[in-house]
């Protein structure tokens, strides 16, 4: 028995449809979402680098590491957002964020 | 074994010269046990990173998520590990566990939400979700678990990885890097910036009656104003 592209790229579908399934279940929760959002660009990146290995091509791999960048950025700037959002409101849940409804 | 730029290796998949490539015992005899080591500790990283990325979105407390979540990347990097990514596998610790959930971790402690409350009700959708989510999974699953890919598609590859004997893992992904895609890692840096300063815009407030340090009030001091004589009378004091 062999671990080839197949092995990876199940794991990485299990990942992102976790992420996507907790975006439903914890809908209310803005930093659970972002946290599923994490998972779900996890889950990019184990596919990026399965085929890296599967091609011998490392372009794979600096792409990896530019949606790492970007992930670490979004989570940045979100987690801002909510803490000023907090600040105004008291409150995360989705349900309230409608302040621009006018 | 893969010898350089330019040449490709035997059999397409990088996978299968991985034995050949990161085993240091060319003997076929310790191929073997180094294979099997290779499937356990697949499955092990697999299961666990897939448990845990379930308890992320399952568990009660948002700080058990965070730390599922780290436990999560943990085992991603050591799935990354097993595909010979090795920087990233680092870089992914650093960045994820040292920053991103860190500053999870951080932002759940430092609001004052009753967690409980922005769960009621989270069943209610679950079964749709659920449903979407297993035909999503299954399609996923489906298509490129069952699918093998041809050969074929290995001639277009455009960086290949050198030997790991010649070039190690962070060289290799530092000869593009820098130069084949320096826009791009300038570009990066760029948007590491652009957050940074926008979390901090976003952040910071000046509240009033703080205590603040005002340098050029400090620098301007004078022993004139900073120091007052007072002539004390025997026996009072001040």
């Amino acid at each position: 028995m062999e671990i080839g592209i197949s092995h990876y790229l199940t794991v990485s579908a299990i990942l992102f449809t976790l992420g996507v399934f907790g975006i439903f279940l914890n809908r209310k929760n803005v930093i659970i979402i972002l946290m599923s959002v994490e998972l779900i660009l996890l889950a990019v990146n184990i596919n990026m680098v399965a085929f890296s290995a599967f091609l011998n091509d490392i372009t794979g791999q600096v792409f990896a590491l530019f949606i790492l960048t970007v992930a670490a950025a979004e989570a940045a700037i979100g987690l801002a957002i909510l803490v000023v959002f907090y600040r105004n409101r008291g409150s995360i849940a989705v349900e309230d964020v409608n302040m621009m409804k006018g | 074994m893969r010898h350089g730029f330019g040449h490709w290796p035997d059999g397409l998949s990088g996978f299968a010269s991985w034995s050949e490539g990161r085993a240091f015992t060319p003997s076929k005899t310790k191929k073997a046990p180094i294979m099997g080591l290779q499937v356990l500790f697949f499955y092990l990283f697999a299961f666990i990173a897939v448990a845990s990325a379930f308890m992320v979105i399952a568990a009660k407390n948002p700080v058990y998520s965070v730390l599922f979540l780290i436990l999560t990347f943990f085992n991603a990097a050591g799935l990354f590990l097993l595909t010979g990514a090795e920087f990233l596998a680092m870089i992914l610790l650093v960045v994820y566990v040292g920053a991103v959930a860190v500053l999870f971790l951080f932002v759940v402690m430092m609001l004052d939400i009753d967690f409980a409350e922005l769960r009621a009700g989270v069943l209610e959708y679950a079964p749709v979700g659920a449903l979407i989510g297993l035909i999503l999974a299954a399609e996923l699953i489906i298509v490129v678990g069952g699918s093998t890919f041809s050969p074929e598609i290995a001639k277009g590859i455009a960086m290949p990885i050198p030997a790991v004997t010649e070039r190690t893992n962070t060289a290799a992904l530092g000869d593009v890097l820098y130069t084949h895609y320096i826009y791009f890692f300038q570009i990066a840096g760029l948007v590491l910036l652009v957050a940074m300063i926008g979390a901090i815009v976003l952040t910071l407030r000046h509240r009033e009656n703080i205590k603040r340090q005002s340098i050029p009030r400090q620098v301007a001091r004078s022993p004139e104003t900073a120091v007052e004589v007072v002539t004390v009378k025997p026996g009072q004091g001040l």
